[in-house]
C-alpha cells in the first residue's frame, strides 16, 4: 500500500468510478471536459472508450466551464472532472452559469484533505468547498465509497432541474492518499 | 470598409463576416465585439458576452461539437484571445470542422482605458494558433483580403483561425440585452425549439 497511487489503489467498495460512469449516461452526458487528476484516472478510460462522449481534455479547468457554457447552448449537456487544484482556476468563470442559469455539474477529486502529504495542496484544497460556495455553488461531499454515486446523483440533479453550479468533492478518504512512498 | 487610419474598421468588418449569414450562430468576446455584433443586428443566433472574459473560444467549442450541422462563429477581442489562449490547442485537438475563431486585433485593451497588449509588441496570434496545431489560419490587414476571410469563415473544413487588424478607435457602444437568461434561452430555444425550456 505504501507505494500504490491513487489510482492504482483498489478495494471491494472501489467500484464508485463505474457507477459515476453509469450515472452519466443515466443522465445523458455528452460531453466530458477534464484536466486528469489520479482519483479520476479510471473514469477517464472509461469516457475515452464511449464513442457517444466527446471527452474533451483542456488546458486549465476553466476552459472546462467555458465549454459547458457552449454545450448546454447547443443542447447537450456536460460535466467537468478535475482536481480540487483546479477549482480555483475556475471561479471567475463560473459566472457564465450564474448570468446564464446554465447547468453546470463539476466533480471533483480531493487533495489537500485528509492525510495530505504534498503542502502544495493544502491551501486551494482547504479553500476548494467555502470558494465554491461563494459564488452560489451547491456542493456535496462523499468522504465514503459509499457516498459517492448518491453524491454524483443530487449533483447532476441540482444542476439540470435547478440551471446552476453544482459539485461533488469526492475526498482523499475515498480516494487514499498520495504519499510518495512516506507513510509515517 | 477602411478606418482614417487606413486600417481595417471593426464595425464594418462585422457588417461583413455576418451578411447573409445564413444559420451560421456567434459567439462575441466581451467588450467591443458584443457590441459589435449587436450593431450590425441582434438576435437569437448571437450570444454577446457580458463577463467571462477568456471564455469565448471554449464557448465556441462546446457549441460547435453539440451543433455540428450549424457554423459557428467566435469573433472575440485581442485581450480576450491573450486571455484564454490555451484553448487554441483544445480546439485544435478536438479539430471541430463548423468552428472559426476571428480576432479583432487592435493591439489594445480598448474596454478598460486602451491599455496596450502584447499584440502591440510582437505577439503573434496566428503563430501562436498554428503552433497550437489549427492548420487554416489566416492574416488580414487589407480591405481586399476581407471577402476571401467571409469565404474561409464560411467553409467547412475548419477548424479556422484569423486574426485581423483592425483599427484601435472604440465604436458608439450598441448594447445588447444584458440578462443572460434571455441571451442563453433565446438561442436554445432557435436551435432546439420550445422543447429547449422543458429540458
Ligand atoms: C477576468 C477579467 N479581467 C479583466 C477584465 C476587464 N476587461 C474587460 S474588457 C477588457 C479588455 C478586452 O480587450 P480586447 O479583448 O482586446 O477587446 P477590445 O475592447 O480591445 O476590442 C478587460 C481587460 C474582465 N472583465 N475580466
Ligand atoms: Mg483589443
Amino acid at each position: 500500500m505504501s507505494h500504490s497511487t491513487a489510482e492504482t489503489t483498489r478495494d471491494a467498495s472501489a467500484d464508485w468510478p463505474e457507477a459515476i460512469y453509469a450515472l452519466l449516461k443515466k443522465y445523458s452526458i455528452r460531453q466530458v471536459a477534464l484536466v486528469p487528476d489520479a482519483g479520476h484516472s479510471r473514469l477517464i478510460k472509461r469516457c475515452l472508450a464511449d464513442n457517444e462522449l466527446h471527452v474533451v481534455s483542456l488546458t486549465t479547468e476553466e476552459e472546462g466551464i467555458a465549454l459547458m457554457q457552449g454545450a448546454w447552448l447547443g443542447g447537450q449537456r456536460s460535466v467537468l472532472l478535475m482536481q480540487s487544484s483546479g477549482v480555483g482556476n475556475c471561479i471567475n468563470m463560473l459566472s457564465l452559469s450564474t448570468i446564464h442559469r446554465c447547468p453546470m455539474p463539476m466533480l471533483v477529486t480531493m487533495r489537500g484533505d485528509f492525510g495530505e502529504f504534498n503542502p502544495a495542496q493544502i491551501p486551494m484544497g482547504q479553500a476548494t468547498q467555502p470558494v465554491l460556495e461563494a459564488v452560489g455553488t451547491l456542493v456535496q461531499r462523499a468522504d465514503r465509497p459509499e457516498d459517492v454515486a448518491p453524491c454524483v446523483e443530487a449533483t447532476l440533479k441540482f444542476a439540470f432541474n435547478t440551471f446552476r453550479p453544482t459539485a461533488t468533492l469526492i475526498g482523499q478518504r475515498v480516494l487514499g492518499a498520495k504519499t510518495f512512498g512516506k507513510d509515517d | 470598409m477602411l478606418a482614417e487610419s487606413g486600417k481595417i474598421d471593426r464595425r464594418e468588418l462585422t457588417r461583413a463576416l455576418l451578411a447573409d449569414r445564413g444559420g451560421m450562430l456567434v459567439i462575441a468576446g466581451l467588450g467591443a465585439p458584443a457590441w459589435d455584433i449587436t450593431a450590425v443586428g441582434d438576435g437569437p443566433q448571437n450570444l454577446p458576452l457580458w463577463g467571462g472574459m477568456g471564455a469565448a473560444a471554449m464557448i465556441g467549442l462546446g457549441l460547435a461539437l453539440a451543433q455540428p450541422e450549424r457554423r459557428v462563429l467566435v469573433l472575440t477581442g485581442d485581450g480576450e484571445m491573450l486571455m484564454g489562449i490555451g484553448s487554441l490547442a483544445t480546439i485544435a485537438h478536438q479539430a471541430p470542422k463548423n468552428l472559426a475563431i476571428v480576432v479583432q486585433d487592435n493591439e489594445h485593451y480598448g474596454e478598460t482605458g486602451m491599455q496596450e497588449t502584447a499584440t502591440r509588441h510582437g505577439t503573434d496570434l496566428v503563430t501562436m494558433a498554428e503552433g497550437a496545431g489549427i492548420k487554416r489560419t489566416m492574416r488580414v490587414t487589407r480591405a481586399d483580403e476581407v471577402p476571401p476571410l467571409v469565404q474561409a469563415v464560411r467553409g467547412a473544413d475548419g477548424p479556422f483561425f484569423a486574426v485581423v487588424k483592425v483599427d484601435e478607435k472604440s465604436k458608439p457602444l450598441v448594447l445588447p440585452p444584458r440578462e443572460g437568461a434571455i441571451l442563453q434561452a433565446r438561442m436554445r430555444e432557435h436551435l432546439l425549439g420550445p422543447e429547449a425550456h422543458l429540458a
